[in-house]
């Protein structure tokens, strides 16, 4: 068996990831290296929400996640069109 | 310990090891689209793994009998369709978005889509004298 102790440490581990993204984000030169660390954490936001979900027995946070990960889409594609200037 | 727990783990380390690498990567390259290429495609194929051992350890508790289990098997399933289906096109966004916007990559000699841009507009410029012309 998985216990909910492993999954936790593994969640643990990947925020490693999410504040190497967050010096990303406050150190980046241009305007498009912060949307790309938002959108590293957003992708490994999505993934720590569904270990969650099999950690605690919880399906709702799996839910969340799912609608997490379709409103992160779109505010990158709304972020990049804002960037790429022009007419919306 | 089981077959499927030692899959659940090898499924474990392999996603945690690429979404670590996704951050040092984000922290370690030169440019916007290194960058690019290593937290999008990273986090994409560490996803895959990291919800796919959710997705067995839904498929196992639903071998023994939960109804919980298939939930989490469904919902686990939908939320990796919504990565797989969002992420690169996120990043294909971004990629067109940062070079419309004139960020330059480094060391680099040609932008073969700059000038692939001017000839194009330069062709549909000549049409049109043309057809002015006529």
């Amino acid at each position: 068996m998985i216990s909910s102790e492993t999954i936790l440490i593994v969640i643990g581990v990947i925020s490693l990831a999410v504040i190497m993204a967050l010096i990303r984000i406050v150190k980046g030169p241009t305007a498009p290296d912060r949307v790309v660390g938002l959108d590293t954490v957003n992708t490994i936001v999505i993934s720590s929400m569904v270990l969650f979900g099999a950690a605690y027995n919880e399906v709702i946070y799996i839910d969340v996640a799912i609608v997490y990960a379709l409103l992160s889409f779109i505010s990158t594609l709304f972020i990049a069109k804002y960037l790429e200037g022009g007419k919306f | 310990m089981s077959i499927i727990d030692i899959i659940i783990y090898i499924f474990f380390f392999i996603g945690v090891f690429f979404s670590l690498l996704a951050g040092i990567g984000l922290l370690r390259f030169p440019d916007v689209y290194t960058r690019l290429h290593a937290g999008t495609k990273c986090t994409t194929f560490g996803s895959i793994f990291l919800i796919g051992s959710v997705i067995l350890i839904g498929f196992r508790s639903w071998y023994f009998g939960s109804t919980d289990g298939s939930i989490l098997v469904i919902h686990s399933i939908v939320a990796l369709i919504a990565i797989l289906l969002t992420n690169p096109t996120g990043a294909h966004a971004i990629a067109r978005a940062a070079h419309r916007s004139g960020v330059e990559p480094v060391n680099a000699v040609v932008d073969d889509l700059k000038t692939k841009n001017k000839t194009k507009s330069n062709n549909t410029a000549n049409k049109k004298k043309t057809g002015e012309e006529k």
